[in-house]
């Protein structure tokens, strides 16, 4: 009966969805030069990033990305209040069985070389597809390796925090250094380099360093702390 | 590419993310297990990100990067501000999956159970 009632409401929700979207009227007025060619153009003339969505994320809508990465600290520091416990005694943990040699060997070999794909993907962020937030994920899933491969691996929080602080600290004294060149908030102040190189897109590539750096850190913490978990 | 073609990707890209949206909340609205809600959820999120992309998709165009050899490219390529929300709503959406977790472990812990209609303080 219930599951009756949800389907036909689906079913009316759906319709409608499927007729706004599918109607050829939305389609034709889709393209019709909306902010994306002011995008385009500015990230070539201005910031001389190759990468639109990250001259968007990390300059054009840079105080944007700030709100972002507070969302992140504060799902973080939710998770950390909701499953507090006064000690953590590492190695007697209740969910993970003991890994094989296989896995735990593979672990140690491969280690190295994801933490390395992580801090490219976040350097080369105004250049390829990628950034801070990929580059900061690709490196939390080497400590999730290592985390399932040995049981007696650990990370101290107190590193994490005042690494994952800094970062966040620094985002925002670079924001105010704009202010102080006499622009606003996140305004572009260094040179800007040339299209394609490695030192281009004045301030987006430091930024983007620590957005990963504040990534890695805040999803290696969760991951840590919802393994040892405890009942 | 002929006009059908063309009709049949923008049908399947839009048909498929509105499915995906409804078996989202087919699974929140209906079922009993706390982690399959959570499941639906992101299933949501999956759909939404994917009608977003879709909405920025233009024929035959290519990703908003001006790497070597694509500096003059710009009217063929994909509209980069749905990407740019999306990457954003990836991340919100992370951080709720996160929230909602750890309280179905602490759920767990106190209640010894999974299923919602077992549950009895959440009855009013």
């Amino acid at each position: 009966m219930k599951k009756t009632i949800v389907i036909i409401l689906l079913a009316a929700f759906g319709y409608f969805m499927a007729t706004t979207f599918l109607d050829p009227e939305f389609e034709k007025h889709r393209n019709q030069n909306g902010v994306k060619n002011g995008y385009l153009e500015k990230t070539v003339s201005e910031l001389k990033s190759a990468n639109t969505v990250t001259s968007i994320i990390v300059s054009f809508r840079g105080f944007d990305t700030l709100g972002e990465v507070t969302v992140l600290f504060l799902a973080a520091s939710a998770l950390g209040s909701v499953l507090f416990k006064k000690r953590h005694h590492v190695g007697e943990r209740s969910i993970l069985l003991p890994a094989s040699s296989i896995v735990s060997t593979g672990a140690k070999l491969l280690f190295p070389a994801i933490i390395l794909l992580g801090v490219y993907v976040f350097i080369h962020g105004h250049l390829t597809p990628g950034g801070g937030f990929q580059g900061g994920t690709i490196i939390a899933t080497g400590f999730l390796l290592m985390l399932i491969a040995y049981r007696n691996f650990s990370i101290s929080h107190n590193v994490l925090s005042v690494i994952e602080s800094l970062a966040g600290i620094l985002f925002v004294v670079i924001g105010l250094l704009g202010f102080m060149n006499g622009g606003t908030f996140l305004q572009n102040f260094m040179p800007t380099g040339s299209l394609n190189n490695l030192f281009s897109g004045g301030i987006i590539p430091i930024i983007y360093i620590l957005v990963g750096f504040k990534v890695a850190t805040e999803l290696t913490g969760l991951i840590y702390t919802i393994l040892h978990e405890k009942g | 590419m002929n006009l059908e073609n063309i009709e049949l990707i923008r049908i399947g890209v839009y048909g498929t993310s509105i499915l995906l949206i409804l078996i989202g909340l087919y699974a929140v609205l209906t079922k009993k297990s706390l982690i399959k809600i959570v499941i639906g959820l992101s299933i949501i999120d999956g759909g939404i990100h994917l009608l977003l992309i879709g909405i920025g998709y233009i024929k035959d165009g290519t990703a908003p990067i001006f790497s070597p050899g694509m500096e003059g490219a710009a009217d063929r390529m994909v509209d980069p501000v749905p990407q740019a929300l999306v990457l954003t709503a990836i991340v919100i959406g992370f951080g709720v999956t996160a929230v909602a977790l750890s309280l179905i472990i602490r759920l767990y812990r106190h209640h010894n159970t999974l299923k919602i209609d077992e549950i009895k303080n959440l009855k009013w």
